[in-house]
């Protein structure tokens, strides 16, 4: 082998066996430096991207309360067929884990997560645990029902079966307006009850109105900032991206006091005539729309620019020469060739906007909140993780669905995203 | 599962970050946890440093924003960090029901709830000051006099502009029935039922097109000196500041104010129990809850604190005699059981 | 066959900021059916001259007519003029076909017809296989047969080439000028060629107008151009030229005597108007010089010595000192080569006087 290789004609004689392993070799220390170089990025990736999304979807399937705090109580539910009354050996392990959790103090957290099922079970169950019957009763359920008579009724304790097992649906129905009827059919939840898929459909057309407005407002921009000689096209990028050197919450403050009531858009109108009383521009959806166009907009506009940078001035000058009017070489043309960063532009703008929050908390009505808002909510404020990681789960598939239909439609591949 | 293990470590290690200052063998140095501020400040003047004088102890201060995970940590681990936390009642019934606070002794303190304000003596915790949620208007927008209670609130013909609410169902739904004329002590009851709370949520809609929704504490004081709203729902501490620190032209209408309190706890297990005892035995003697009110505009617990309360900011106190006379106490333990599901429906009604 | 258009330029002037002209007082006419090339370094005047023919540039001053039309206030997209670009300015998203659809369907003429004129356009630039093929798959020379198809397919009467062959290697060129030489023969469209490339001005026109200063220095058939440049710019232009400046000692008929600045004199052709006692340009050609010529019959014939000597496969050039100038070249064919001439060997160079054109001016 050694020798071989030593005499060079022998070694790499055209398709030898020793040429193709020599090649390999070689490819292969390339590939392995290459993966070496961008582990970091991969690590980082997987860290604080992969990572948590897939702790957040997960969330929203587990069921962990009942698994983890009454152990004995979660298997003998997942035994019981949920038909007709408990039977009497379930009502005794029911009791005596209530009272172990009771000591335990988790009662409250089981009782928190059996309140998303059927509102008013925590006061039940803590009221049960401190006035529990004694254990030796030969009728434990008819005692319970005495103390209070929800313990006759079937669907508490078919909530809990629900909430047995280690896995569970039920806040991704609730995501989608749905629940569990004591049957353990899935059903509509009542009109009163359904919010998120109404949510949903708001987020898609604020983002949808959002995109279209960006367009119309980008495109010229794009365009004279790709036309103009580069000084001036650098100073306007710049004062493009003026507004992300400051904070959004700022710059979705200062749309508060532009547009309140007695703010300065307001005052103006008045003090010139336009209009005698102020008019509601915050607060609302138009608030919504003018806060959410003004952060999106360079995300609109720098991919077209980039794409119209790209695009040679001969070629509306040569569509001239073969006669074409103006408006058609812009129709056939340039238009064509921006579709591209039109394409990215949109894709952006439609994405960042179904995430958003913090503007549409700000600036809009109680009619205008978005998606994200609710998941925000049940994060922090309601503490109801499962729901927050239904509802993420919900806007991702929302994203995917719309990211699936566009590059089915336009061709992500095409894209040019700057 | 990792993750879980994780969480618990991290939990630990936070709270073994909890004040720490505390020596173990010190039978005679008690750490009050409290918010912090002027607040605490308060605290000091008016229990802290006399407590010391008097019993010769020394009193170590620390702060918390009312996590009860970091509690639930030092109460398993028996590593206490602190004998007396000032708990709000939203973190005192959830303490209460996850049994991490010790069930009061009142024989041990030598008084009883008969001495406090109806609700403020709790088994978990004893009350020590009062704040309420109530509404306020700018004078200014009305000269010829301005509303008096709730149903002057939604009364937009008389009193046009709009009204500042909190994003949330706590509260408004409860003003909701006091202006729909449901009797104070039937609000919980009536909101109970389904059709309490369709009752409710039908008066809402009266005035939901008037309604401009606010999502924090700090912002009412700021919609009515904007004159973006005529008058607003708001924490009383909140107004009185805006009064006497801004000079804003602001009126509190104490009718059918919802009152709440904070209470003193003891973590569960602590063995120097007694020690935390003595400590809210001295906060709660009527003179030092009165001295309080030079400080801050709380109002004393106790009926018989009324006396010793600064007589300059006892027009500003919830608990005082022209401010109670119509009110109510905020159902914490119904809140407990129904936010989930009330937060649900109103969500939903807001949404419409 | 088209019948080729007439141009006509009066007066033209073009200024872009109010001062500098940069086309200077053209006037010129391009007969109908010729090739005409635009020559000139960059910044002479010749592209903008060619741009506002095309619509693209409006004249400052002066008119521009088409077959005695004027074409001031007529639109680009309406002067009905082919044009190929530098950059062959092929649309990215259409195909060949799409491309050469484009004009055809701007006129509104029929699917069918239009189909046939593409095949036959396509046939013409020997592409008629690559017709649903997009302009990212073609090479440089293709794309630029599709745009030179393109700019005929509509079978305009004028057509304009702005540098189109500029981008391609010098092979390739030297294969495209052939090409277009031989597609102007037959459609009979008039072609305006601008270029900075003397070769491919020689190569290709009719005639040939080289711009300096936004001025036409000379408008000439290409053999005038080459061998009886009129001013010293031309001449340095258009070819190899060595240059010597002098005095006119003495003019005779169309012979003149100059005595060149070192002390040297020579016999040149001399062009109208050259005077005695005045400064003039003498330009000597390298490929007209003998060395070493057995042949006394030479009208300048001088003793200097090899500097060096440079091999370019097909001919040899050797560099020598005549006068001041020590930059002159003599270009011997490769099979005419007597010798090593070998640096520092002495040598002797001769031209004829006829090869030898004494010019007016004397521009430093």
């Amino acid at each position: 082998m050694f020798a071989k290789v030593a005499n060079p004609t022998a070694a790499f004689a055209p398709g030898s066996a020793e040429l193709q392993v020599q090649l390999r070799r070689a490819e292969r220390s390339k590939k392995i430096w290459a993966l070496v170089l961008i582990a970091p990025l991969f690590l980082f990736l997987a860290v604080t991207f992969v990572v948590p999304i897939a702790r957040t979807l997960f969330l929203s399937v587990e069921n962990p309360e009942l698994r983890d705090m009454m152990p004995d109580l979660a298997a003998a539910l997942q035994a019981w067929d949920s038909d007709g009354t408990p039977p009497d050996s379930l009502v005794r392990t029911f009791a005596a884990d209530v009272l172990t959790a009771h000591e335990n103090r988790t009662l409250a957290r089981v009782g928190k997560r059996l309140n998303f099922s059927i509102s008013g079970f925590r006061s039940l169950l803590l009221k049960t645990a401190r006035r529990m019957p004694p254990q030796d009763s030969p009728d434990l359920l008819a005692e319970l029902t005495a103390l209070d008579k929800r313990w006759g009724e079937r669907r508490y304790w078919a909530a809990l079966k629900q909430a047995s097992t280690p896995y569970t649906v039920e806040y991704l129905l609730a995501a989608v307006d749905h629940q569990f009827n004591p049957d353990g059919e899935i059903v509509e939840k009542p009109p009163e009850r359904s919010i998120y898929l109404t949510v949903l459909a708001r987020t898609a057309w604020i983002s949808f109105v959002v995109v279209t407005i960006c367009l119309f407002l980008g495109y010229p921009i794009a365009y004279l900032l790709a036309t103009i000689p580069t000084k001036y096209s650098n100073l306007l990028l710049l004062l493009l991206l003026l507004p992300f050197w400051t904070s959004l919450l700022v710059r979705t403050t200062a749309w508060l006091v532009l547009l309140q009531n007695q703010g300065v858009v307001n005052d103006l109108a008045i003090w010139i005539g336009l209009w005698d009383e102020p008019v509601q521009l915050i607060r609302n959806r138009l608030g919504v729309y003018i806060a959410l166009v003004h952060i999106m907009l360079p995300f609109m506009v720098l991919p077209l620019f980039s794409v119209m940078k790209g695009i040679s001035p001969t070629h509306m000058k040569a569509a001239a020469s073969l006669g074409a009017t103006p408006i058609t070489a812009f129709l056939k043309v340039y238009l064509p060739q921006t579709l591209p960063g039109a394409g990215a532009g949109i894709l952006l703008v439609f994405i960042l906007t179904l995430g958003f929050y913090i503007t549409p908390a700000l600036v809009g009505g109680p009619s205008d909140q978005m998606l994200s808002q609710f998941i925000a909510f049940n994060a922090s404020t309601a503490v109801n993780w499962g729901m927050a990681g239904a509802l993420s789960l919900l806007l991702m598939v929302g994203v995917a669905i719309f990211f699936s239909i566009y590059s089915r439609l336009v061709g992500v591949r095409d894209l040019r995203l700057g | 599962m990792k993750l879980r293990q994780l969480s618990t470590v991290l939990a630990v290690s936070v709270a073994a970050g909890f004040g720490g200052t505390i020596s173990a063998d010190a039978a005679d140095t008690i750490t009050v946890t409290s918010w912090g501020g002027s607040y605490s400040e308060s605290q000091r003047k008016a229990f802290h440093e006399p407590f010391m004088a008097e019993t010769g102890k020394t009193v170590l201060e620390d702060e918390w924003n009312g996590d009860l995970a970091r509690v639930r940590a030092m109460v398993d681990t028996g590593n206490y960090q602190t004998h007396v936390i000032d708990a709000e009642s939203g973190q005192l019934v959830a303490g209460c029901d996850e049994g991490l606070w010790e069930k009061i002794d009142y024989t041990a303190l030598g008084f009883g709830p008969e001495d406090f304000l109806e609700g403020a003596a709790h088994e978990c915790g004893v009350g020590n000051i009062s704040w309420s949620f109530v509404f306020a208007y700018d004078k200014d927008q009305f000269p010829d006099g301005g509303p008096q209670n709730w149903a002057d609130f939604w009364n937009v013909e008389k009193f046009p502009g709009k009204r500042g609410l909190r994003k949330s169902p706590k509260w408004n739904l409860e003003y909701a029935l006091v202006a729909d004329g449901v009797p104070l002590d039937e609000i919980y009851e009536v909101l109970g039922t389904e059709e309490g709370l369709a009752r409710a949520l039908a008066k809402l809609d009266e005035l939901r097109p008037h309604v401009l929704w606010y999502e924090t504490s700090a912002q009412p004081p700021q919609l009515l000196a904007d004159k973006e709203v005529a008058m607003s729902s708001a924490a009383n501490g909140r107004i009185y500041t805006a009064i006497v620190n801004d000079g804003q032209n602001f009126e509190i209408v104490w009718d059918s104010q919802a009152m709440d309190f904070d209470f003193w706890v003891i973590p569960k297990g602590h063995p120097e129990a007694d020690l935390a005892l003595e400590f809210i035995k001295f906060a709660s003697r009527p003179e030092r809850m009165g001295d309080q009110t030079n400080y801050v505009s709380y109002g004393p617990l106790r009926t018989a604190a009324v006396e010793y309360v600064n007589p300059d900011i006892l027009p500003h106190l919830p608990t005082a005699p022209d401010n109670t006379v119509r009110w109510f106490k905020t159902d914490t333990q119904f809140w407990a059981d129904n936010r989930e599901s009330l937060t649900e429906r109103f969500n939903v009604w807001l949404a419409q | 066959m088209t019948l080729g258009a007439s141009v006509q330029f009066r007066g033209v002037s073009k200024t872009y900021d109010g001062q500098a002209l940069v086309v200077d007082g053209l006037d010129l006419a391009i007969h109908s059916g010729e090739f005409l090339t635009l020559l000139g370094p960059s910044g002479s005047g010749k592209t903008t001259t060619l741009m506002m023919l095309a619509g693209f540039e409006v004249p400052t001053s002066g008119e521009i007519n088409l077959d005695g039309r004027s074409l001031t206030n007529v639109p680009p997209y309406k002067r009905s003029i082919g044009m190929v670009f530098q950059n062959y300015a092929l649309f990215p998203h259409m195909t060949v076909e799409e491309n050469l659809a484009f004009p055809l369907q701007a006129r509104g003429v029929s699917a069918s017809e239009a189909s046939a004129r593409i095949r036959r356009a396509l046939e013409m630039v020997q592409l008629a296989e690559f017709a649903t093929r997009r302009p990212a798959q073609l090479s440089g020379g293709q794309q630029q047969r599709v745009a030179v198809a393109r700019s005929l397919v509509y079978q305009p009467s004028l057509v304009l080439m702005d540098e189109p062959l500029g981008a391609l290697d010098k092979q390739l060129r030297e294969q495209m000028q052939l090409e277009l030489k031989h597609i102007h023969q037959s459609v009979g469209a008039t072609f305006v060629y601008v270029t900075h490339d003397q070769d491919e001005a020689l190569t290709m026109s009719d005639r040939v107008a080289v711009f300096n200063d936004g001025k036409i220095q000379q408008l000439d058939t290409p053999e005038h151009l080459y061998e009886k440049p009129e001013n010293a710019f031309v001449a340095q232009f258009i070819g190899e030229n060595n240059r010597f400046t002098g005095q006119v000692e003495e003019v005779s008929g169309n012979l003149c005597r100059v005595s060149v600045d070192g002390g040297v004199t020579m016999l040149a052709t001399s062009v109208p108007g050259l005077l005695a006692g005045s400064r003039s340009a003498v330009s000597v050609r390298p490929e007209v010089v003998a060395v070493d010529p057995i042949d006394v019959g030479y009208d300048n014939r001088l003793t200097t010595q090899v500097l060096e000597t440079i091999y370019h496969g097909d001919h040899l050039r050797i560099r020598v000192r005549i006068a001041e100038n020590d930059q002159f070249i003599v270009k011997i064919p490769r099979q005419l080569c007597s010798g090593p001439y070998e640096v520092g060997q002495p040598c002797e160079v001769a031209w004829m006087a006829h090869d030898c054109r004494a010019l007016l001016d004397a521009p430093e």
